[in-house]
């Protein structure tokens, strides 16, 4: 298979423009999710930052929360910024009673962990061995991170100084930060390496002739 | 695995982390509250953020006197009420108003016409504060002269509290019409439109170059129906701010459900029409045309 992988952004709410250009500045194909029909065209899935409760009942709404769910469960490559890490999280903490979430990521996330909007703030992430530059929106963190979780950030200095802000589970990524608001591309770039290899295997498996014919 | 010394200290309240928070918002609905309860059936109908003040503005209209910043106790129960993010409203050019409120934990102020002006030639210095601001705007040059003085998000002021969506069109149609003609000039021309727009040069300078406002657009003043909203939508806003018009409806939290997904699926006249079935009574609406130059919201702030 062959040409640039089809990454959605979830547009029920939130900033999604953001991450349709970082998207494309790394050479996907990024169109705006809404529909069932729209989940099942895409090779890749960002739950963009926005207001996790809003985002969640409008899924729910629309038929699209179990869509996801089972896309999720199938395998399909996610990431999460900030409300969407909310999404992905299999246990919240300081959430409103009944709020729903994707899930399919082995973490417990605290959201608005940090404070209010006054708390928000700009600072360094240590992403693997690279400090980030980052902006925090009444964002939320991973309180606890599963077996299967690799944790790839933490906050530097401060409030909730050394709190895990970056994960990774197989093709689920999810950070607490907004990097489609900083221009920093380097999570964008990581995420659509996930999804251009999410799709490699998945042709290899079932068209793997096919593919050494191309080459 | 040695970590570069490239860390920088942590730094609250930059433009960066308030108007980031304006795009967080984005495609969603803020609606007027005034009790916790209220706040409550907003958050569940999928209010992106509450606006906690003590009268909707059909009130402030109907009862007259001079309107202020809310009472802390309630605006404190309706921040411990919901987690979604609670803005507040504060008299333009207060700054007082605005530093209590800071000082309560609210996520944003709106620097409003809806309240009686507390300064008749100044607004409020925004850069002074940690707190976020919405300003409204009846144009272009109005709205750049807002965001030089600190605002991380702007709004159409419309005409709050009467249900009537006309001067939200004209609004919004007069700031998205000025940014189209300003991306047409060449670069000797624009200090001439700084100098008509009475705003500041960088900023018509960015806003040429970009297409864009340099932070976030929604639209305010006259919202009442799932169509208001998702015309405003089409009409170029980012998200709507409903007023008066949810809670003076019929049935406030079907009304808000249902703006809520308009908002959302604003292109799709299907949903639209299926989520304005059975809603009830929209509020009682007041011709513009008819009002006083006196009881216009949207001539207040200069």
């Amino acid at each position: 298979m062959s040409g640039a992988p089809t990454v959605g952004v979830l547009a029920l709410q939130g900033d999604v423009r953001e991450h349709l250009a970082a998207l494309t500045a790394q050479g996907a194909t990024a169109v705006p999710v809404r529909r069932p029909e729209e989940l099942a065209a895409v090779d890749g899935l960002v739950l963009p930052g926005g207001e996790s409760t809003t985002i969640a009942k409008l899924a729910v709404r629309f038929g699209l929360m179990d869509p996801l769910r089972a896309a999720v469960r199938a395998g399909l490559p996610v990431y999460g910024s900030c409300a969407g890490m909310v999404l992905l999280a299999d246990r919240l903490l300081a959430a409103p009673a009944g709020q729903e979430t994707v899930g399919g990521l082995d973490v417990t996330v605290r959201r608005n962990a940090f404070g209010r909007q006054v708390d928000s703030f700009e600072s360094t992430v240590r992403l693997g061995g690279e400090a980030v530059p980052a902006v925090f929106i009444r964002a939320p963190w991973v309180e606890e991170a599963g077996p299967g979780v690799e944790v790839l950030g933490r906050v530097v200095g401060g409030e909730g100084d050394g709190k895990i802000v970056a994960v990774r589970q197989g093709d689920l990524l999810a950070t607490s930060f907004h990097p489609e608001l900083t221009g920093d591309r380097r999570v964008h770039a990581l995420f659509v390496d996930i999804v251009r290899d999410a799709r490699e295997r998945r042709s290899g498996a079932v068209a793997g002739d096919e593919r050494r014919a191309d080459t | 695995m040695s970590v570069p010394d490239q860390t920088s200290p942590r730094a609250t309240g930059t433009a960066a982390v308030k108007r980031g928070m304006a795009e967080q918002l984005k495609g969603g609905v803020i609606m007027d509250v005034v009790t916790a309860e209220q706040a409550r059936i907003a958050e569940d109908a999928g209010a992106v953020a509450v606006m906690a003040l003590e009268r909707v503005p059909a009130d402030i209209r109907a009862q007259g006197g001079i309107a202020r910043m809310s009472d802390p106790d309630m605006i404190s129960s309706i921040v411990s009420a919901v987690s979604i993010p609670v803005m507040a409203k504060a008299r333009i050019g207060h700054f007082v108003e605005a530093q209590v409120l800071q000082s309560l934990g609210v996520d944003y102020v709106d620097e409003s016409e809806v309240l009686t002006p507390a300064d008749e030639a100044h607004h409020i210095d925004k850069h002074a504060f940690t707190v976020p601001f919405v300003c409204g705007a009846t144009d272009l040059g109005e709205a750049l002269r807002r965001i030089a003085e600190g605002a991380a998000m702007i709004r159409s002021k419309g005409e709050a509290g009467t249900g009537n969506v006309v001067e939200a069109v004209r609004h919004m149609r007069a700031i998205r019409a000025g940014i189209r003609k300003l991306t047409t000039l060449d670069e000797t021309e624009l200090f001439v439109a700084a100098k008509e727009l009475r705003a500041p040069h960088d900023l018509v300078a960015e806003v040429a170059r970009t297409g864009k406002l340099p932070v976030v657009l929604f639209t305010a003043g006259g919202i009442a129906t799932p169509a208001d909203a998702a015309m405003m939508m089409q009409l170029g806003a980012e998200g709507v701010f409903v007023g008066s018009g949810i809670f003076k409806s019929g049935d406030p939290a079907q009304r808000a459900a249902a703006i809520v997904q308009a908002t959302t699926f604003s292109d799709d006249p299907e949903v639209i029409a299926k989520v304005s079935r059975g809603l009830g009574e929209a509020m009682v609406g007041i011709n513009v045309a008819t009002l006083p130059d006196s009881e216009r919201f949207a001539t207040r702030g200069w």
